[in-house]
């Protein structure tokens, strides 16, 4: 599977450091990462985060990976002209140069399937986002409640 | 109701009819006079409650129809709980908007009836439920019951393989509101802002 070449990995990256500011990686920040908590660990989690392009060229998120997902896979809501909700996969989205690929409810998600454990509201997780140009970084994604509709200010 | 009573009451021949014109639009389009179209009829809206014949379980294990409804306004609303997404969105809306109508909203029926009969046991929606506003109440039940249901609604429920034996499920997302009778009122569209949904859940409220 694509987006989880490097599931192992992540555990050797993990700099358990939350961050407030953005981190930046080449051309690319990645900024206001969230996770949903989980109620156990056998449905799958939600994340979020926004990465902005400030170069010239496109930039593609090829894959993902973290120590609490099995099998970490980005999926779009969307909602037909009828009203009905469905989730399709998203395999390599672009981030535009100038533009953002942004995660949030209701759009773009991050599902965590294969929970390795419950998120906890308050902890935090190491999450790899791997770009095809811009390599590879590590973010600390802060784990709030299962009502949370955003990221903490 | 009163702005639009003033303006039929008020002022010389031209604006008269001209607020007349407006007043009677709205008298039978939206306000008291407007004939209630009556779902039964429509294929493409849910049926009322009443003529519902469907019988469900809900998170207390509790065997419930959705005729009993009949009597209090009702919110009612499809998802499941292995969803991540959609449902907490959903769940997250819904409690802010009973937040914000607070005693007023004990007088409703809110029905979050899963889409995901295989998965969502009671429990199971007992369990997804806690963290959300305890006015809501999760049903379940067979896969029949909930087709049943599904169809009685007008809402469509599909199940969709995701990667190695999971599936998810698609499914009309909006929120369905009815009034104390059970006749169909309106539907909050998924992603509708809380500043008409919740004026469209006092209006329901309001209504006999
Ligand atoms: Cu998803």
């Amino acid at each position: 599977m694509k987006l989880s070449i490097s599931a192992l990995l992540a555990f050797t990256l993990c700099a358990g450091v939350v961050q407030a500011d953005p981190i930046r990686q080449g051309n690319l920040e990645v900024d206001g990462a969230w996770a949903r908590a989980s109620i156990g660990a056998s449905r799958p989690g939600g994340a979020y985060f926004t990465v902005r392009n400030l170069g010239n060229e496109a930039d593609r998120l090829i894959g993902l990976s973290s120590p609490v997902s099995a099998m970490p896979m980005l999926h779009e809501t969307t909602v037909s002209e009828e009203g009905v909700s469905r989730m399709a996969h998203v395999e390599a989205p672009e981030i535009p140069a100038g533009g953002a690929l942004v995660l949030e409810p209701g759009g773009m998600h991050l599902m965590l399937m294969e929970l390795t454990g419950p998120l906890e509201e308050g902890g935090t997780f190491p999450l790899t986002l791997i770009f095809e140009t811009a390599g590879e970084v590590t973010i600390e994604v802060p784990v709030l409640s299962i009502r949370a509709t955003g990221p903490e200010e | 109701m009163s702005l639009t009573r003033r303006l039929v009451l008020g002022g010389g021949a031209v604006t008269a009819l001209g607020a007349g014109t407006l007043g009677l639009g709205w008298w039978r389009v939206d306000g008291p006079g407007a004939a209630r179209p009556s779902s039964a009829t429509d294929p493409a809206l849910p049926l009322p409650l009443g003529d519902m014949t469907v019988t469900l379980t809900d998170h207390q294990g509790r065997r419930v129809a959705a005729a009993d409804w009949v009597g209090r306004p009702t919110v009612a609303f499809f998802g499941f709980t292995w969803c991540p997404e959609v449902c907490p969105t959903t769940l997250s809306d819904i409690s802010v908007w009973l937040e914000e109508l607070g005693a007023e909203a004990d007088s409703l029926n809110v029905a979050f009836i899963t889409a995901d009969p295989e998965r969502d046991t009671p429990k199971a929606l007992a369990e997804y439920l806690t963290p959300f506003d305890p006015r809501i109440v999760g049903y379940t039940g067979t896969p029949e019951e909930i087709a049943e249901t599904a169809a009685a609604f007008r809402v469509r429920i599909e199940k969709r393989p995701v990667n190695q034996g999971d599936y998810t499920v698609d499914h009309t997302a909006g929120v369905f509101l009815f009034r104390a009778d059970g006749s169909f009122g309106t539907i909050i569209d998924y992603h509708e802002d809380r500043t008409f949904a919740v004026p469209k859940i006092r209006r329901i409220l309001n209504q006999a």
